[in-house]
């Protein structure tokens, strides 16, 4: 049961099989193409200061898969039908993290590489900017995906559920983006302890999320 | 199926939607064989019933027995609108390792549908494809929440005949409609008669 359900998931969210599902990493891309113009083409500024640019793309880029992540299959009764045939709600929530980060994380990194060209991120500072959003994207898309089942009942929760990632996110971006300041690959280690326990928890949090949603 | 044989029974259930109370009191037990038809008002809890009794949600009070597997259809398909309806049905057919799928599309007259995207099917096709799913799943119990809404009089004849077969072959119906079916032996009550008397707040505790 659960093989065919993640096949589905990711056929739904895999870029250029689902419906707008390439978007975030165009969008990824679009930001790190975009910086040199507005700040100019210094080599050296951007050496610096593009990873952290990298870092805030792949934030945003992991708001906007949100919107359909959960709420369309809560309308279409597709959790319910799940349920029905005995399937925990945990259950569901631990295959569609998977085909998220599936669907968004492999794509940004293989992203990563033309936008560190594009922002002159080269040697050691690469390593890191790769190894961080490697140990960081899981945990986003924990994130992302427990705010999808908690605002998927809300009328405005396309708009509230980036609002509350960003604050949500910040402990990964510090130490994701702090490790490229100080050249420092232990902080690596703490944006993995953090996306582990994010993965941990973000079944049972958004399974508990969409068992709410039926009640109204 | 053949193990322990199928069951759904409600004892004195309760149930409420927000803060107002739908209906209580509410018992019935249904054995194989047997059909129950529910009617109301839009409004009066038929869904909420539904629900409860799938196990979707949990009753106010009292509770929910059941014992066998059991399909639900309501106004959510479960299928996925950018989907063909060849491959959204595949899905569940898969999940609920469906035989005689093509006999399934045939009876409800979705073969010549396969191809087209689930958004662009009319409310009839898809109440007609989600039968199909039903069907797929062979399950012992069946709630049916509108089944006849959106179809026309050919298809609400093959609904009753479906639920007829289903019923003759030892399964349980439950089915929600404001319009009449005709399924033989087939009991029947108004939710209405089991909404709290008076007002709204009538138990608290």
């Amino acid at each position: 049961m659960i093989v065919p359900l993640l096949r589905r998931d990711l056929a739904q969210f895999f870029p250029f099989t689902g419906s707008g599902a390439a978007l975030p990493v165009v969008f990824f891309v679009a930001v790190a193409m975009l910086f040199p113009f507005a700040v100019g083409p210094d080599a050296n500024l951007m050496a610096k200061t593009g990873g952290g640019v990298v870092w805030i793309a792949a934030l945003l880029a992991a708001i906007l898969p949100l919107e359909k992540l959960v709420a369309r299959d809560i309308a279409l009764g597709f959790f319910d039908q799940l349920r029905l045939r005995g399937l925990a709600e945990e259950a569901m929530m631990a295959v569609r993290l998977l085909a998220h980060w599936l669907s968004f994380g492999p794509p940004l990194l293989l992203a990563t590489f033309p936008a560190a060209a594009l922002l002159k991120i080269e040697g050691e500072t690469f390593r890191l900017l790769l190894g961080g959003l490697v140990a960081g994207t899981p945990g986003l898309a924990a994130i992302g995906l427990m705010i999808a089942a908690l605002t998927a009942s809300l009328r405005a929760g396309a708009a509230l559920s980036g609002l509350m990632l960003i604050p949500l996110a910040l402990p990964i971006l510090i130490f994701g983006a702090g490790a490229l300041a100080r050249q420092d690959a232990a902080s690596l280690g703490f944006v993995g302890a953090i996306s582990l326990l994010l993965v941990a928890i973000a079944p049972f949090a958004a399974g508990a999320a969409i068992r709410a949603a039926r009640e109204n | 199926m053949q193990a322990s044989p199928a069951s759904l029974i409600a004892a004195n259930i309760a149930c409420r939607r927000g803060e107002r109370l739908l209906f209580r009191r509410l018992s019935f037990g249904l054995e194989p064989g047997q059909a129950c038809h529910v009617t109301g008002a839009n409004g009066a809890g038929k869904t909420t019933l539904i629900r409860a009794l799938a196990g979707l949600t949990r009753p106010f009070a009292g509770e929910v027995r059941r014992e066998g597997a059991l399909a639900l259809l309501d106004e959510r398909t479960g299928l996925d609108p950018d989907l063909p309806l060849g491959r959204a049905l595949a899905f569940w057919f898969g999940m609920d390792g469906a035989s005689a799928r093509s006999a399934i599309m045939a009876r409800l007259r979705l073969e010549g549908l396969a191809e087209v995207p689930v958004r662009y099917l009319s409310t009839g096709q898809r109440k007609r494809a989600a039968l199909a799913r039903v069907l797929g799943q062979a399950a012992p119990i069946w709630l049916l929440d509108e089944p006849l809404s959106g179809l026309d009089t050919a298809s609400q004849a093959l609904v009753a005949d479906l639920v007829r077969a289903h019923c003759a072959g030892g399964g349980i119906a439950l089915i929600a409609s404001h319009q009449p079916m005709d399924v033989p032996g087939m009991t029947s009550f108004a939710i209405e008669d089991f909404a709290p008397a008076g007002s709204d707040e009538e138990e608290e505790a």
